[in-house]
């Protein structure tokens, strides 16, 4: 096991104070922090080895694409894909997901045809298939969330009759960035595949928390970003199976990514430099290959077992706050480093703003999840997101910080 | 608390945070608007009974901050029975006490959001029932006896 209290050691950023008190940084699902080991990458790029990658014939264009393809093949053996060539660097997570929104669904949508989502998405896995099912003509169906606080999850039995054969695509989460919700995703992949469906999932909140094999899910893409697993902004993945990218055609087109241009037309590289036009997001790509180390020097099972020590902490401590309404899955049952909820009487930005003055980070908001939080009858929560630097401690923070701001508001 | 802190949740915000004034629909309104803060998630509908060219009722309906809640209840006991200059007029002097802190002397409650300035995130909570009542005073009448399409 891992000494959780020496990791932060390895975050510069955490030994700050904030208004007077020590940070307390609890915004993860958002963004997470950088690893001492992540930043000193980017610098070394810089000062080092910074130049364009490919083509290059000098040394630094040489050490930049070494470093460029390098990061391109340990992302590939943190998530087990078959091939690097099944890694391509996007922008992040609605990068990803737009890619294979655009490519894949102008290729192989029509009219008649189901995309399948869930009603938990992050706009960037719910409006890129609005999108993409307005633009082809195919319709858009919701696998429902069950419960009032949706607790229950996604509707498994709903599955049956919803996962039909005009279903060509099936995208979903594997962890809902505000219930904390973990979904069955080999199972979600493994209903798919029997009734020939492309499966799309977003890992976002999963990527850095949990081990990751895409081939022993069976998922046929899966999207990612480099921030939240303790690499830099601007970097992100397209994980695509091998058999569905070569046969898939660009989505922006340019340098770097043809073999063969005249004034009539030209011709595509092979995965995955056709999805990758212009030059790329190096330094973040190689950063992001040593976020992939870090994260396995310590072991993602470990992680997952810290956030679940942590989720487990907090929904105890959290539920007994007076007129607390804590949404996705109850005390007791799995969930992810990540807890939100409500007041009746106190908005999530006047918690917000009060946690922030004792030092907690905390986010208030819809969460990119407005569909839903419109089903649950609420306009905002505030979410606590856990990772690998925090702790019990902060937590007891937390929960002094929430009932200082409601004895201020309601009295209580 | 920080000074900040006391300065941003003036009592007069947190009375009418607590019991806000002329909420509702309004079910005699002849003008209505909305108005979103898409990164917070704010809302504010604010609904008016033109007389001539003056605010004969005025109300407002929505979710959100202590902030944005209490400013849109002041706004309307401040807005009732002006017109649409003079709610310009006072948006204008609202708009330079958030940005800037300073009140005039003879202003009295809307001075209570000075201590916004200090919190630039907050300052769109603060402007919004404002922004839904100029927008209001500017839309085509319609009919009292219609439901809102906003329902």
């Amino acid at each position: 096991m891992p000494s959780w209290s020496n990791v932060r050691a390895d975050f510069p950023i955490l030994h700050q104070q904030v208004h007077g008190k020590p940070l307390a940084y609890l915004d993860n699902g958002a963004t997470a922090q950088k690893p001492r080991a992540v930043i000193d990458a980017l610098v070394h790029y810089y000062e080092h080895d910074n130049s364009n990658v490919h083509r290059g014939l000098h040394a630094l264009s040489m050490r930049a694409t070494d470093g460029y393809e390098g990061a391109r093949a340990r992302i590939a053996k943190f998530i087990n894909a078959a091939n690097p060539a099944e890694i391509i660097f996007t922008r992040g997570t609605t990068e990803s997901i737009n890619l294979v929104a655009r490519s894949w669904g102008q290729a192989h949508l029509k009219p008649g045809d189901v995309v399948l989502t869930t009603e938990i998405e992050h706009h960037s896995n719910l409006v890129p298939w609005q999108q993409a099912a307005r633009a082809s003509g195919a319709t858009l169906k919701y696998l429902p969330v069950l419960g009032a606080d949706g607790e229950g999850g996604l509707d498994l039995a709903a599955l049956d009759h919803l996962l039909t054969p005009q279903v060509k695509l099936f995208a979903f989460t594997h962890i809902s960035n505000t219930l904390g919700t973990i979904n069955p995703v080999a199972e979600f992949c493994r209903r798919a595949r029997a009734v020939g469906a492309v499966t799309v999932i977003d890992a976002a909140q999963s990527i850095g928390h949990a081990p990751c094999d895409v081939q022993a899910l069976g998922a046929d893409f899966v999207a990612f970003s480099g921030h939240k697993m303790c690499g830099p902004t601007g970097i992100g993945v397209l994980y695509g199976r091998r058999a569905l990218l070569d046969k898939l055609a660009p989505d922006e087109t340019g340098g770097g990514m043809v073999v063969n241009v005249t004034y009539e037309g030209a011709t595509w590289k092979p995965t995955p430099e056709r999805f990758e036009a212009g030059t790329p997001n190096v330094a973040d790509a190689i950063a992001l290959g040593v976020a992939c180390d870090y994260l396995d020097a310590l072991g993602r099972e470990h992680i997952a077992a810290h956030d679940a020590v942590l989720a487990r902490v907090a929904m105890e401590k959290l539920s007994t706050l007076p007129g607390i309404r804590i949404i996705g899955p109850r005390v007791g049952a799995e969930r992810s480093g990540l807890v939100s909820f409500a007041f009746a009487d106190v908005h999530a930005h006047d918690i917000v703003t009060f946690a922030d003055e004792d030092g907690v980070a905390l986010r208030g908001g819809h969460h990119c999840n407005q569909p839903l939080m419109r089903k649950l009858g609420l306009t905002s929560t505030t979410r606590a997101s856990f990772y690998l630097y925090n702790t019990e401690e902060e937590i007891d923070r937390l929960v002094a910080a929430l009932r200082r701001t409601l004895k201020f508001f309601v009295g209580s | 608390m920080s000074a900040d802190l006391t300065e941003l949740y003036q009592q007069v915000i947190l009375d009418h945070n607590r019991r806000p004034r002329n909420r509702g629909k309004l079910p005699t309104a002849n003008r209505v608007a909305h108005g979103d803060n898409p990164t917070c998630g704010d809302q504010c509908s604010v609904y008016l009974r033109m007389d001539g060219d003056r605010i004969a009722e005025i109300s407002f309906d929505g979710s959100g901050c202590a902030i944005s809640q209490a400013s849109a209840s002041l706004m309307t006991t401040q807005a009732k029975g002006k017109t649409g200059p003079e709610v310009q007029a006072l948006f204008k002097n609202f708009h330079d006490i958030v940005t800037t802190g300073n009140a005039p002397e003879e202003i009295s409650d809307l001075a209570a959001f000075a201590g916004v300035h200090s919190f630039p995130a907050r300052i769109k909570c603060a402007t919004l029932g404002w922004h839904a009542a100029l927008e209001a005073m500017k839309s085509d009448p319609m009919p009292t006896t219609t439901e809102s399409h906003l329902d």
